[in-house]
């Protein structure tokens, strides 16, 4: 069963709806949503990864019906008790270093041009590996450096950091028969979600995209 | 699935008024009681909130992505370091950004291949740079359908991209957040740096369009 936000590939969208002249805001109440996100966030009452797993419990029929900060103001309303946020007298935690960028006690594993398999999407709890890469093999085009792990992060285990790297995959290796000629997609993978694999991966399609 | 209302002239999207369906009415009345919650206990002020929505809706914007883009075209030497460096190549032109956490990396269209980027997961955007993302980019339909059928998706737009053509999507999956470089459009040769960056729409920093002449607007709805 995939996670309702985890939307890559998923069958069935239709057109996307596009708006002349869209505003920054649809209604006053979302500029208040999204300032107040940016507030605590700043104030370090909530980190992002938990933010997020917030969003990602919403009921699935509300989440895909939802707009954009309506996600935001149910995730805000679930998680701030969680973290005690709303209890007379509390203390955000101490501000640790800024953004999200960390150094990793060991050296990376993988190389610009390593092969590597994705590992399976665990089901439950937060994730950043999108299930349409769950085992399948891609190319590291870039090795990122080291950032804080969301998996152990959105759950209070602390911030794990992981070395990150941008892996590219053929559309061929995603979609099978499917997937559209030269087209390929990169997704930015944590090493923990990734694997060595010997076999070179749909060579004859990344090749050009690597 | 339900679309939202729709906010086409007069009525929706104002400050002023309530707002006119019930269910809009209900989160606003949720926000507002977060709010007050969080400004009673301390936790936010009502001036920092203000602070950053007047920010993000009148400083940050395209025009930044624009700028950059408009440099890069006219100093190879810019071009370089913003490919290898965004952060510091973006801290040259001293533009109005928000939080900088989320490192920005640029990726660029070259003859033979285009880029586009989403985010599958959530709807991460190079928000500190380009501001807030449209609507479009934060729906299931597009954050469903680009990884899987992208020169699909870039038509519906309008970009009909040749076959020979590498399309490569990136899946902002962590916590970089990706802008393109679009290709310099012919006859922009002796263009100026400030008439280049008219050529340079949000939407070919996204990758769903070229840059270009800004006449093309989407005209349906």
């Amino acid at each position: 069963m995939s996670a309702v936000h985890d939307l890559g590939g998923r069958p069935g969208f239709g057109r996307i709806e596009r708006e002349a002249r869209e505003p920054v805001f649809h209604a006053r109440w979302e500029s208040r949503v999204m300032g107040m996100v940016y507030a605590i966030r700043r104030a370090n009452w909530l980190n992002l990864d938990a933010f997020r797993h917030g969003i990602e419990r919403m009921d699935p029929a509300r989440y895909l019906a939802a707009s954009y900060y309506e996600r935001w103001l149910a995730s805000l309303e679930r998680t701030l008790p969680e973290v005690g946020a709303l209890t007379p007298g509390a203390a955000p935690p101490p501000a640790g270093p800024y953004g999200f960028e960390r150094e990793v006690g060991a050296p990376a594993r993988f190389a610009v041009g390593s092969t590597v398999r994705v590992r399976a999407r665990k089901p439950v709890g937060h994730t950043r590996l999108p299930g349409y890469a769950s085992g399948k093999r891609g190319t590291v085009v870039s090795v990122r450096g080291g950032y804080v792990f969301p998996d152990t992060n959105a759950h209070g285990l602390g911030e794990q950091p992981q070395h990150l790297y941008s892996v590219r995959f053929s559309a061929r290796e995603l979609w099978g028969e499917s997937a559209e000629p030269r087209t390929s997609v990169c997704i930015d993978l944590f090493e923990p979600y990734l694997e060595a694999d010997p076999v070179p991966s749909s060579a004859e399609e990344t090749r050009d995209g690597a | 699935m339900a679309h939202e209302h729709d906010h086409d002239g007069e009525h929706g999207h104002d400050h002023a008024h309530e707002p006119s369906d019930p269910e809009a009415a209900r989160l606003a009345l949720r926000a507002e009681a977060l709010e007050a919650l969080l400004v009673e206990r301390g936790i936010v002020r009502r001036e920092s909130i203000d602070a950053i929505v007047a920010r993000y809706e009148n400083e940050i914007g395209p025009l930044n992505g624009a700028k950059l883009v408009a440099r890069a075209w006219s100093d190879p030497e810019f071009k370089r370091r913003l490919l290898t460096d965004a952060r510091a190549a973006i801290a040259e032109l001293s533009l109005p950004m928000g939080e900088t956490a989320t490192p920005i990396v640029v990726v660029e269209n070259s003859p033979g291949v285009h880029n586009v980027v989403v985010c599958t997961l959530c709807s991460c955007y190079p928000s500190s740079l380009l501001g807030l993302p449209p609507r479009w980019y934060k729906s299931p339909p597009y954050r469903a359908r680009v990884v899987r059928e992208p020169r699909a998706v870039l038509r519906e737009f309008g970009l009909e991209l040749p076959e020979s053509t590498d399309v490569r999507v990136w899946d902002s999956s962590a916590e970089l957040r990706y802008m393109v470089l679009p290709e310099r459009p012919p006859g922009s040769e002796r263009a100026s740096e400030a008439e280049l960056v008219e050529l340079v729409s949000r939407d070919s920093l996204i990758g769903v369009a070229l840059a270009g002449p800004p006449a093309e607007a989407p005209r349906e709805r």
